[in-house]
């Protein structure tokens, strides 16, 4: 039996997290409705008919160039979250299931990844993607963000998958399923609540990432949002109403990725409880 | 459906030999029980015939081809795991399908199949659950019906009953004979329950430490077991063991006695190793004549109609007898002990059978 006020401590405890967590970004949101003086006079006044103005929106809106800001961030993101999930629960896979010779080793390897933060290589991959003819392109991003999140996903998903019975693979073996149907029949749709793990935690930071795009994709209308937001941040004037409301609608994509993957989380969690 | 042949078959785990010059034949249409303790090769001598093994040496031929270096898949065999190994995220019928959904088999035959076995088994109300959604008999039959609609060379049962409980065991045990005899199917079944071998097989295969013991005829084995280890196994509760020497005048047990028997093939002054069933013996009063010990009981289990009583002999051997009806008997009771002479087992220095 739970004892009541103990519940009530822990929603009072995280109810309070959530407003300190949520408090920057509400700031940001009212504020990118609110005419420009509102925001330096009054920041912690909603909006109101008195100094609601809308005219951030309209100047995010008016730039083409932001809509194709938008479209980079999303294929970035998609792409990583789409070529980590696959070659992490293959490699995942096969370091769990096949026996070879340097099995153990490689796995050591992968998890070394996790250690040391992908941004100390900076310079070498400048070079690399320089050699490669790939710098402004949304390629370059999408493979070195999928190398950054590799490591990390490897490790959750080889715990998951090892949890898997063994008799399961052994009943698709003698079922007559080739290897990659096991894996894309039986392994995938097991794992999915794992998946969707790391797609959260792929998805944040490669949608907030200023850094390989700022190095990487500078220029040439490859610029993510989060660059893109840049373009209005200036030396000597910063158009603050266009900042706050780039900033707002770039909350939206994330969120709704967000919303889809954490229903096949809740999923997941509550077909794994009935067993 | 199709016999099994398997030849010097050879199992090394690094230096460790787990399956050791194993010959076995399962004919077409028999049923063929492997039993063993844990740990004695019988899960991996099946495993070894499903392909999911690979072995060291030797030959499996399934029907009259030679099977070693072939896939699972190709041997056309199906595996009804201890575990029954469904597939979580599809429902019953698709669990059945599976198998023939990647052979390229048509959707109508699919359907045809998963039906007919469905019907066998019973199952067609449940063809839209999902696994979760079952009982442990149902889950089971599942497995059976997936093993079914394959139509196999050879079925291979890894431990199917041990995860039911007693009742739902002893049912789908008989529902497994009946299928047995439905399909006249080939079968080979490991179990480490004896009572299941018992009932359920054509071919016993005792196995322990990697070696086949014995193999035959479920009684042939009860009757006429050929070494220490399988008359052990076999039967419960296991048989009574007392060692003792062959003398002119019968065999001497020492602090219990002398036994006047009949005597063995072994020469004088060999030590053997008297075995009898608890069946076969009876606490005697005065009367009759016939090998008897004394001993003391120690406990008395009331089955009902039978019951077995524990007894110590003076030297300290446990042996149990069975009795029926009341007996009054009661721990402490000194008794005499009559063994039939038709039903004593010897067995040799090196554990094997003297006749």
């Amino acid at each position: 039996m739970r004892k009541p006020l103990s519940a009530f401590m822990v929603h009072a405890i995280l109810g309070l997290y959530t407003l300190l967590a949520l408090f920057p970004i509400v700031l940001v949101v009212m504020n990118s409705f609110k005419a420009k003086r509102a925001i330096f006079n009054t920041p912690l006044r909603p909006p109101l008919p008195s100094n609601f103005d809308p005219i951030g929106y309209a100047r995010v809106f008016d730039d083409s160039s932001l809509a194709f800001y938008y479209l980079n961030s999303i294929t970035v993101t998609v792409g990583t979250i789409f070529f980590t999930l696959l070659f992490g629960a293959m490699a995942a896979w096969a370091l769990t299931e096949y026996k070879f010779r340097w099995n153990t080793l490689l796995a050591l390897f992968l998890s070394i990844g996790i250690m040391v933060p992908i941004r100390l290589g900076s310079v070498a991959i400048i070079q690399l993607v320089a050699e490669l003819n790939l710098i402004n392109t949304l390629t370059a991003l999408i493979l070195v963000y999928t190398a950054q999140n590799l490591p990390l996903a490897i490790f959750i998903l080889s715990e998951f998958i090892a949890q898997i019975p063994k008799d399961l693979r052994e009943a698709a073996r003698c079922d007559g399923l080739s290897e990659y149907n096991i894996f894309f029949h039986i392994i995938l749709p097991l794992i999915r609540p794992a998946m969707a793990t790391v797609a959260v935690f792929t998805m944040i930071p490669v949608w907030n990432d200023l850094w390989f795009p700022l190095l990487l994709a500078p220029a040439g209308g490859k610029q993510t949002i989060t660059l893109g937001v840049q373009q209005f941040l200036g030396q000597y004037i910063t158009d603050w109403n266009a900042v706050l409301a780039a900033l707002s609608t770039a909350i939206v994509p994330v969120l709704l990725l967000y919303v889809i993957f954490s229903r096949q989380l809740i999923r997941g969690l509550t077909s794994g409880a009935v067993k | 459906m199709a016999e099994v042949r398997i030849e010097n078959l050879k199992k090394s785990f690094g230096a460790v030999e787990v399956l050791k010059d194993i010959d076995l034949h399962v004919e077409d249409g028999s049923f063929v029980v492997l039993v063993g303790p844990s740990g004695c090769g019988k899960s991996t001598l099946l495993r070894s015939i499903a392909g999911l093994e690979p072995v060291t040496d030797g030959t499996i031929t399934i029907g009259g081809r030679k099977v070693n270096d072939l896939a699972p898949a190709q041997r056309e065999i199906a595996m009804v795991f201890q575990s029954y190994a469904l597939y979580p995220h599809m429902d019953v019928a698709a669990n059945m399908g599976f198998g023939l959904k990647f052979a390229g088999t048509p959707k109508a035959e699919i359907e045809a199949r998963v039906g007919e076995a469905a019907r066998i088994l019973q199952l067609e109300p449940l063809l839209k659950r999902r696994p979760r959604e079952l009982s442990g008999g149902q889950r089971q039959r599942v497995a059976i019906g997936r093993a079914i609609v394959r139509k196999p060379q050879v079925f291979l049962f890894d431990e199917p009953l041990s995860n039911l409980d007693a009742a739902l065991r002893i049912n789908t045990r008989v529902e497994i004979a009946k299928l047995h005899k439905l399909l006249a199917a080939t079968i080979v079944y490991v179990t480490h329950d004896q009572v299941e071998a018992m009932t359920l097989a054509d071919k016993i295969v005792v196995m322990n430490h990697g070696r086949i013991e014995q193999q035959g005829k479920p009684l042939e084995l009860y009757y006429k077991p050929a070494n220490l280890f399988v008359a052990g196994f076999i039967g419960s509760p296991a048989m009574n063991f007392f060692p003792g020497t062959v003398t002119p005048d019968g065999i001497d047990l020492g602090a219990d006695g002398m036994l006047a028997v009949p005597l063995p093939a072994a020469g004088l002054g060999c030590k053997v190793t008297l075995g009898i069933r608890p069946e076969h013996m009876r606490i005697a009063g005065d009367e009759g004549g016939g090998p008897r010990l004394a001993a003391v009981v120690e406990l008395v289990e009331r089955l009902g109609e039978t019951g077995y009583v524990h007894l110590r002999l003076p030297s300290g051997t446990v042996a149990i007898a069975e009795i029926r009806g009341d007996t009054g008997l009661r721990t402490g009771d000194h008794a005499a002990v009559a063994l039939d002479p038709a039903h004593l087992h010897l067995f040799g220095p090196d554990g094997r059978r003297i006749s």
